[in-house]
């Protein structure tokens, strides 16, 4: 991560926000020992970092899994019952929204909008974003993806 | 040599098309420009819509398909990536154009359709199917019975000024831009005319703020322009967290450079020399193709130092927005761009006197700024002439939900609702009636048929209680329960509200507190908490009135207004769940009334051992009954019955 701190080399407050998204974007999540470089690194409070980190939906304090699934929740999605792609996806991989399964493989979240509206409802896994996807059609391609093994 | 090719077209762009005042060419200058523009071309050039829309409908594997196609049958053609055209439901949009005629455009090409297509086109015939329409071009011999794509109902009442470009040109390409009169009045603006005139230009043109309260944008300059200030911020919103509206999107993703010359001409404006995008993070492709334009801009000295040699300088950068619906309000933005949480200050002072750490600060938003260019190359009257009496001008509108069409458009200011509903978006999906239309985004409001004649106006929209520049349209068709949308809206405003200011922080869940409670079904309706629940209704428009008088921000002042507007025009669907404890949408799950089919029943007795509530009696092997009081919708039983003997109402 050291290219990422040597980028931001000014001990600005406002490069607090762009040095956190390019942490996660390598990391994946934020950790404790993240935050606490960092606030040597910017010489700015862990607490006041916490703070700021917490407040955007973006920052994750938790592991992704290697399969990431994001279901829009935005006004569009939800008429055209994304809902039923959350509790399908509950019920499949056995977690909640926000968390991991057992098996690391699948992280699950609920995400605003993703700005697809016209192709409602949309889901994303990793970097391909699915739209109008039948549950079963889901079912299918979670199968697939539990079952792949490299 | 490349290096050599690119840089003799950008001095010939540079000094023979962008300087060049009165936009008539000498005879190679045309040529070559027809050329750049692709009017006349060589050998067949194929563009494919990959922006958001288009690869969410599988453009990438549309043009991974034309790939294998060209090589396997030995065509040589061009194929060019192009944004959105709008037509969002017709993705993958495909177009051809083979030497000499127009441009032919297809619908709805998936990865199967690529091969007939192309087949039939390369041999000047044309498939049964898929056909769009074509391009009106002059000079170019036209396609025969093929209607022109400005004939078709989704085209024919916009006016595409922002979107002149979309879908046609390369967004990865600033000479397709610059060919179609591009940076010209960013050359026109610096050389010619002190940052007042500017101001005063767009004054005249009566241009307003199209991302939330209409405030005059060259008002708006001015004051930012009068404030003294050693160091000026010019800020370009694209945000756009609004779920339902992606106008701004389609708008950076089809044609960037025209957002890019709308900052750098209100930079100028206002005396500014750093420009910040403050771009939504899960706008992945638009990131991409801004930064790709911003380089070419720099590359070309449309910005940067001494851009024309006026001695003016500017430098854009991107920042990235982590996620926060509040960060729309422009103060909260300022917070979150000096690197703290989101939170909204109290105006005033207003940004253009003290904004981006103390300095005058102008924010606009994506939309307004792509307006710009149009009004410096055609004046002020030429923007003025569209739109009602104080609007003027053009709208994009984003239409998704239960319409049969769903896109966006650029209509003119004034077109009703019915209009855009019935004519453009081609009414309501699989014949189902129109409930109502929501406009706004979350903090937005529900239209009734009933009212469907109302222009679409600053005026007339906020006489609703709604601000125009959120322009995300969603059709609900009378599947749509009012009461469960009322809630969705305000759990994510809950969710969303940033926590400084007490009526939206605590008002919103309250609110949310209120409307689950009308949602759902208790156990028992006897206990205190159904006379608690009952109150709270009481107390509904009250407490909306509350948060809606004394919040701080936009999003707490706006947050009741999905409450009140479904309450004003929908109130006997609230008193259906209240009173009769029932949705007729059948959307509200838990006050479903589950029946069993005594035709289909077998007498598994499945659902009797599932239900939580023994509310399921009979006998083996004979039909089951749900008693209804004991019934508390749960769907346990629905979701058991592998015969499909049990139904809802």
């Amino acid at each position: 991560m050291d290219h990422i701190f040597e980028k931001y080399i000014l001990k600005k407050p406002e490069n607090l926000i762009p040095l956190l998204q390019e942490i996660q974007k390598e990391n994946g999540y934020l950790t404790d020992e993240i935050i606490e470089r960092v606030s040597a690194h910017l010489n700015i409070p862990t607490n006041k970092i916490y703070g700021v980190a917490t407040f955007y939906d973006q920052f994750r304090f938790k592991q992704k899994g290697k399969y990431h699934i994001q279901v829009c929740r935005g006004t569009s999605c939800y008429l055209c019952s994304s809902t039923s792609y959350l509790k399908e996806i509950e019920k499949l991989l056995k977690v909640k929204a926000g968390s991991l399964s057992r098996d690391k493989k699948f992280s699950f979240e609920t995400v605003s909008c993703m700005g697809g509206c016209s192709q409602s409802p949309v889901i994303r896994i990793n970097d391909k974003t699915y739209h109008h996807l039948s549950l079963a059609e889901l079912h299918t391609l979670i199968r697939s993806l539990r079952e792949k093994t490299e | 040599m490349p290096t050599q090719a690119i840089t003799d077209n950008r001095a010939f762009l540079v000094e023979k098309v962008i300087k060049n005042y009165s936009g008539i060419f000498d005879a190679s200058t045309t040529e070559r420009v027809a050329v750049i523009r692709r009017d006349k071309i060589s050998r067949p050039v194929i563009y494919l819509g990959t922006g958001t829309s288009g690869s969410i409908s599988g453009a990438k594997a549309t043009l991974g398909k034309i790939n294998s196609y060209l090589s396997e049958a030995r065509f040589s053609a061009d194929i060019i990536e192009v944004g959105c055209t709008g037509f969002c439901s017709a993705e993958p949009l495909l177009d051809i154009q083979l030497p000499g005629k127009t441009r032919l455009s297809f619908r709805n090409v998936t990865e199967d359709k690529v091969e007939d297509i192309l087949n039939s086109v390369f041999h000047h015939t044309l498939p049964d199917d898929h056909i769009l329409g074509q391009y009106k071009q002059d000079g170019l011999e036209e396609w025969p019975n093929i209607p022109m794509l400005e004939q078709i109902s989704w085209f024919s009442l916009q006016r595409r000024h922002i979107l002149k470009n979309a879908g046609i040109i390369s967004p990865a390409s600033i000479e397709d831009y610059i060919v179609r009169g591009g940076y010209k009045s960013l050359y026109k603006t610096v050389l010619n005319y002190p940052a007042d005139k500017i101001c005063e230009i767009i004054e005249q043109s009566e241009l307003r703020g199209r991302g939330g309260g209409g405030y005059p944008t060259g008002k708006k300059w001015k004051v930012a322009l009068d404030t003294a200030g050693d160091q000026k911020f010019m800020i370009c919103n694209a945000d756009e967290s609004d779920p339902g509206a992606f106008m701004d999107r389609a708008v950076i993703e089809s044609d960037p450079h025209r957002v890019i010359e709308g900052i750098a001409i209100a930079a100028y404006a206002i005396g500014a020399s750093q420009a910040i995008i403050y771009v939504r993070t899960d706008y992945e492709n638009s990131l991409k193709i801004l930064e790709q334009a911003i380089g070419q801009a720099k590359d070309y000295g449309m910005i940067g130092e001494d851009i024309f040699g006026s001695g003016f300088n500017l430098s854009v950068s991107i920042r990235q927005g982590a996620g926060a619906f509040v960060c729309g309000e422009e103060t909260a933005l300022l917070s979150s761009l000096e690197g703290q949480r989101g939170l909204p200050r109290s105006k005033p002072p207003f940004p253009a006197e003290k904004g981006l750490w103390e300095h005058p600060t102008v924010i606009n938003n994506v939309e307004t700024l792509a307006n710009v260019p149009g009004i410096l190359e055609n004046g002020p009257g030429w923007f003025k002439a569209v739109g009602t009496k104080y609007s003027k001008g053009t709208k994009l509108f984003s239409i998704a939900g239960k319409s049969v069409y769903t896109g966006f458009i650029e209509v003119p200011m004034g077109l009703t609702f019915s209009t855009i509903i019935s004519q453009i978006a081609g009414g309501v999906k699989d014949g189902r009636a129109l409930k109502a239309v929501q406009l706004g985004g979350p903090s937005g409001v529900c239209i009734p048929p009933a009212d469907l004649e109302t222009p679409l106006d600053y005026e007339a929209l906020s006489d609703k209680g709604v601000n125009l520049g959120l322009g995300g349209l969603i059709i609900l068709d009378d599947k749509t329960c009012m009461v469960n949308l009322a809630r969705y809206f305000i759990e994510f405003l809950q969710n969303e509200s940033c926590g400084k200011c007490i009526p939206c922080r605590e008002g919103t869940s309250k609110m949310l507190d209120i409307l689950e409670g009308i949602t759902k079904r208790p156990k028992e309706e006897s206990t205190h908490e159904t006379l608690e629940r009952f109150k709270g209704v009481v107390q509904l428009e009250n407490l909306a009135s509350v948060i809606r008088d004394t919040s701080l921000c936009g999003l707490g002042r706006n947050a009741p207004n999905p409450v009140l507007s479904s309450l004003k025009w929908f109130r006997e669907e609230f008193e259906e769940h209240i009173f009769d404890r029932k949705c007729s949408a059948g959307v509200c799950h838990d006050l479903r009334s589950f029946y069993i089919d005594v035709d289909l029943c077998n007498g598994c007795n499945i659902c009797q051992k599932k239900c939580p509530e023994n509310a399921i009696v009979g006998s083996l092997k004979m039909p089951h009954f749900i008693i209804e009081s004991k019934c508390t919708g749960c769907a346990i039983c629905f979701d058991a019955c592998k015969f499909s003997a049990i139904f809802f109402k």
